[in-house]
């Protein structure tokens, strides 16, 4: 047996190719779009409900109002209750999920491939005929409300809503989509079942099903499932879509405290409002956000942490939504280092679009990072019945997952210089530190962002 | 994809008082470069399109790499390299910088988070000061400050080497050429001594009831016993009693006390079952208002009752079809934290056979109620036990009156 050669590592071997899932559509008479993937696995099915619309469609004043709709869902339907709702889905060794984001609201359910039929039944009920009842309303209010008060001692928590309510003002997505204390004691039972009848609405919805059957198995159950539901078209049109209201712009860099005494390391925020999910320069973007943030050997980790040992970790992202999303740099550092972290972050955010910009190396790396990576987010059905749900949120092609690396390796060093040069201001940036102010405010002014503001984010 | 999988036999548990922490902070320098590749770990693997990284535990500590078929043997060379050739690349300055970054971690992990502290002082209160199990893996900071190269190089020379090791390949490669491989890269690595044995001194026999106050809004009940080690007798039995106990809306405490009476906002329940010995613990966060003895006679009576009466047959059906959903989710991944790889690794490591999946799912399946009620009373019912309150800062009134205040950092 011959050694090892120790002297050069493995050069790796050009990637295998692989087959992105087939989509198989269909449109219901009632609207409903249905996306089918057959994915020959382990024996789990996958089914995905996504209505657009999401805590951006909340009025200002009733901030909560959707995902605690979502939460009601599974409280019983069909006048079963709760438990009994609980007791199926344990039954199907069933995993629900019910999600709110910004822009939509997402079913989720896994099951075993046998408890498949079940599954769709169960998802199909509680969307259709949840009961809403009120005291099932005052008690999952009642818990939402002891859950908030716990996120005032949560420093992660404190940070992001502290970040969107500077950033985006009286936008809808600075509403907090769990709602606040007040807004939540605003709701009533009335407001869930209104809002639900007209945001539960088969047209314009998506359907995903992904399981170890044919293509044309999973329509046919799919379709005898969803088509019962029908379309009321006497219910109010509802704004599904106020995530694309314009944001503001900030004026200049600002820095804002949000004081926790005593703590043992400050959370950090720091960024803008930034692109919407359509930018054409989106390939362009999530190289950027590489080579800066994005992986364990961008800049600023290898800076901050391997370097400075500042911080356990830091990442940027932009956060592409159907609106102009947020760009962020997120970390937790020492209460001793929370100056010079912020120092060393801004330093890397102008570097990178003014005196370091991006080499030909790092561009490398990041596109063979990213592209040969990419196969790795379809291993699972629940992973693929959620891109397929995500292409019909964001009004892509199904060819969008073939067509992914070759246009991320289309993407030239200009382009993401240009990127750079657009899609990242410092100089607008808004800095939030949750963290010891008598520790850390006297030294805050080096940071040449003028006097920090405290603020006390409403949860 | 291919997923590479490897585990060290080594964790919290072989380290000794003063020391603590010391097996986690190792394994952030493996990542710090061997001898034939002298700068990071990461770069020339998530250049190479791969997903990678590593944790510790009590028992043991894994590293994995998710990567494309291609990179296999960059994977490999790789690990091989850091096996047998991490000492010559170790420096001070590595080792200082990786320090600081862990007791980054510590603090953005435990210090700053609420209720972060609760299993260290749950450990310490369970495990006497010299059981390896009396402190957590993240360990204590000064024990960590306190570190030094020369810990480093013994550790490294006492615990990694192939005959404490165990590698896994899963996903995109033949049986054939994934014996060849493991032969090539890791053949020509020494042996190494055999690991000291652990010790271990008897569990306590007393209970305790202990008072952390936190910067927290609601208070929270920890119960912790000590319960069968991982695989032992009674260890299954337990893991669906916490099941039937806290998991879902139609569990017992959840339909109880979060439900019903709505005294608690919360409810878990889980049996930990580790290599040494386990423990079964039970929270409950209380809700605005409440004091914390009602849960804890709640918990106390409803342990009482399942060990008295067993699961019913519902019960019973749920806990096992969940049971065998999870084992099959387990198995959807090659790799990464769990997935196919990582599962071979424990069996291989803890049973000595990699393919004990069916033995180990049989045992689930074959738990009986008079099973379940049985292992309930022998580890639940008037054993000793930690109970824990957390308590809002200034509000001790809330915790149990016979609690007494701990000091944990």
């Amino acid at each position: 047996m011959s050694r090892v050669d120790r002297t050069k590592m493995p050069v790796p071997g050009a990637p295998r190719p692989f087959a992105f899932p087939t989509i198989a559509r269909a449109t219901l008479g009632n609207g409903l779009h249905v996306r089918v993937i057959s994915h020959t696995s382990v024996p789990v099915a996958a089914t995905v409900l996504l209505v657009p619309g999401g805590s951006s469609a909340d009025a200002p004043d009733q901030a909560g109002l959707a995902s605690l709709t979502a939460d009601l869902m599974d409280e019983g339907s069909r006048g079963h209750s709760a438990l009994e709702i609980s007791d199926r889905i344990a039954r199907m060794g069933g995993d629900l999920d019910l999600e709110v984001s910004h822009d939509a609201t997402v079913i989720s359910l896994a099951t075993l491939d046998r408890f498949l039929d079940l599954g769709l039944a169960l998802v199909h009920e509680i969307c259709t005929t949840p009961n809403l009842a009120e005291p099932d309303f005052l008690r999952v209010r009642q818990l939402r409300l002891e859950r908030l008060r716990q996120l005032r001692d949560h420093p992660a928590a404190l940070a992001d809503r502290a970040f969107a309510q500077l950033l985006y003002q009286s936008h809808p997505y600075a509403q907090p989509g769990h709602g606040t204390a007040a807004s939540l004691g605003g709701l009533t039972p009335a407001d869930v079942r209104q809002y639900h009848a007209a945001m539960f609405q088969p047209d314009g919805a998506t359907l995903v099903v992904a399981g170890n059957q044919p293509a044309a198995v999973l329509l046919e159950k799919a379709t005898a499932a969803f088509e019962g539901w029908l379309a009321d078209p006497s219910l109010p049109m509802i704004a599904r879509d106020r995530g694309r209201l314009d944001p503001p712009r900030a004026p200049s860099a600002r820095l804002a405290i949000v004081p926790r005494p005593g703590a043992a390391q400050s959370e950090l925020r720091l960024g803008h409002v930034s692109t919407s999910r359509r930018t054409p320069d989106y390939h362009a973007l999530v190289l950027l956000n590489t080579v800066l943030g994005g992986q364990f050997v961008s800049r600023l980790n290898m800076n901050l942490r391997e370097d400075k040992g500042y911080t356990y970790g830091v990442r940027t992202g932009f956060d592409l939504r159907r609106g102009d999303g947020p760009f962020v740099l997120q970390t937790s550092v020492g209460t001793e280092v929370t100056v010079p972290a912020l120092g060393e972050a801004f330093n890397e955010l102008r570097a990178i679009r003014n005196g370091r910009p991006v080499t030909s190396d790092e561009l490398a790396l990041a596109k063979s990072s990213v592209a040969l990576g990419y196969p790795r987010g379809f291993e699972t059905v629940q992973q693929i019945a959620r891109s397929v749900a995500q292409l019909a949120l964001h009004d892509l092609l199904d060819s969008y997952f073939e067509e992914f690396v070759p246009r991320l390796e289309a993407v030239t060093l200009d382009e993401v210089a240009a990127a750079a040069q657009r899609y990242l201001d410092p100089e607008r940036m808004t800095a939030v530190i949750v963290g010891d102010h008598d520790r850390v405010g006297e030294t805050l002014d080096v940071l040449g962002l003028g006097p920090a503001q405290t603020v006390a984010p409403p949860i | 994809m291919v997923a590479v999988n490897l585990w060290y036999h080594v964790g919290s548990k072989n380290e000794r008082p003063g020391r603590t922490g010391f097996a986690h902070l190792f394994e952030h320098l493996m990542f710090e470069g061997s001898a034939h590749h002298d700068s990071g770990f990461f770069e020339p693997l998530q250049r190479a399109g791969g997903l990678l990284n590593g944790s510790t535990n009590t028992d043991r500590t894994n590293y994995w790499e998710v990567v494309p078929t291609g990179a296999l043997d960059l994977a490999l060379w790789m690990e091989s390299d850091r096996m047998g050739h991490l000492l010559p690349a170790l420096t001070d300055e590595k080792f200082v910088n990786q320090r600081d970054v862990v007791l980054n971690e510590r603090r953005q992990n435990y210090e700053n988070r609420p209720y972060g502290l609760a299993g260290v002082a749950l450990s310490a209160a369970l495990f006497p000061p010299d059981h390896p199990y009396h402190w957590i893996t993240i360990g204590d900071p000064d024990d960590l400050r306190a570190a030094t190269l020369d810990d480093v190089r013994t550790f490294f020379t006492t615990y990694y080497h192939p005959g404490n090791a165990s590698l896994t390949l899963a996903g995109d490669v033949d049986t054939d050429r994934a014996l060849a491989l493991a032969e090539e890269y890791f053949g020509e690595i020494p042996r190494g001594p055999a690991t000291p044995p652990v010790w271990t001194s008897p569990l306590a026999s007393e209970s305790r009831s202990l008072l952390l106050e936190d910067r927290v809004e609601l208070p929270r009940l920890y119960l912790g016993w000590h319960s069968p080690a991982m695989f032992a007798a009674d260890d299954a039995e337990l893991d669906l009693a916490a099941d039937v106990l806290a998991h879902g809306k139609t569990s017992r405490l959840y339909r109880q006390l979060v439900y019903e009476r709505r005294i608690a906002t919360d409810v878990s329940a889980y049996q930990h079952s580790r290599e040494l010995s386990g423990l079964f613990q039970i929270a409950c966060t209380a809700a605005a208002g409440i004091a914390l003895p009602v849960l804890e006679q709640a918990v106390t009576d409803a342990v009482r009752m399942l060990a008295a009466e067993g699961p019913t047959v519902d019960e019973l059906a749920r806990a096992e079809a969940q049971t065998e959903a999870q084992f099959v989710y387990r198995l959807q991944t090659v790799g990464g934290f769990g997935g196919k790889s990582d599962q071979l690794n424990a069996y291989n490591v803890f049973k000595g056979n990699p393919g004990y999946f069916d033995v180990d799912l049989t045992r689930y399946q074959s738990v009986t109620g008079p099973g379940m009620a049985a292992a309930v009373g022998r580890w639940l019912v008037d054993q000793p036990r930690v109970v824990l309150s957390v308590v809002p800062r200034g509000q001790r009134a809330l915790a149990l009156p016979d609690a007494t205040e701990v000091q944990v950092s």
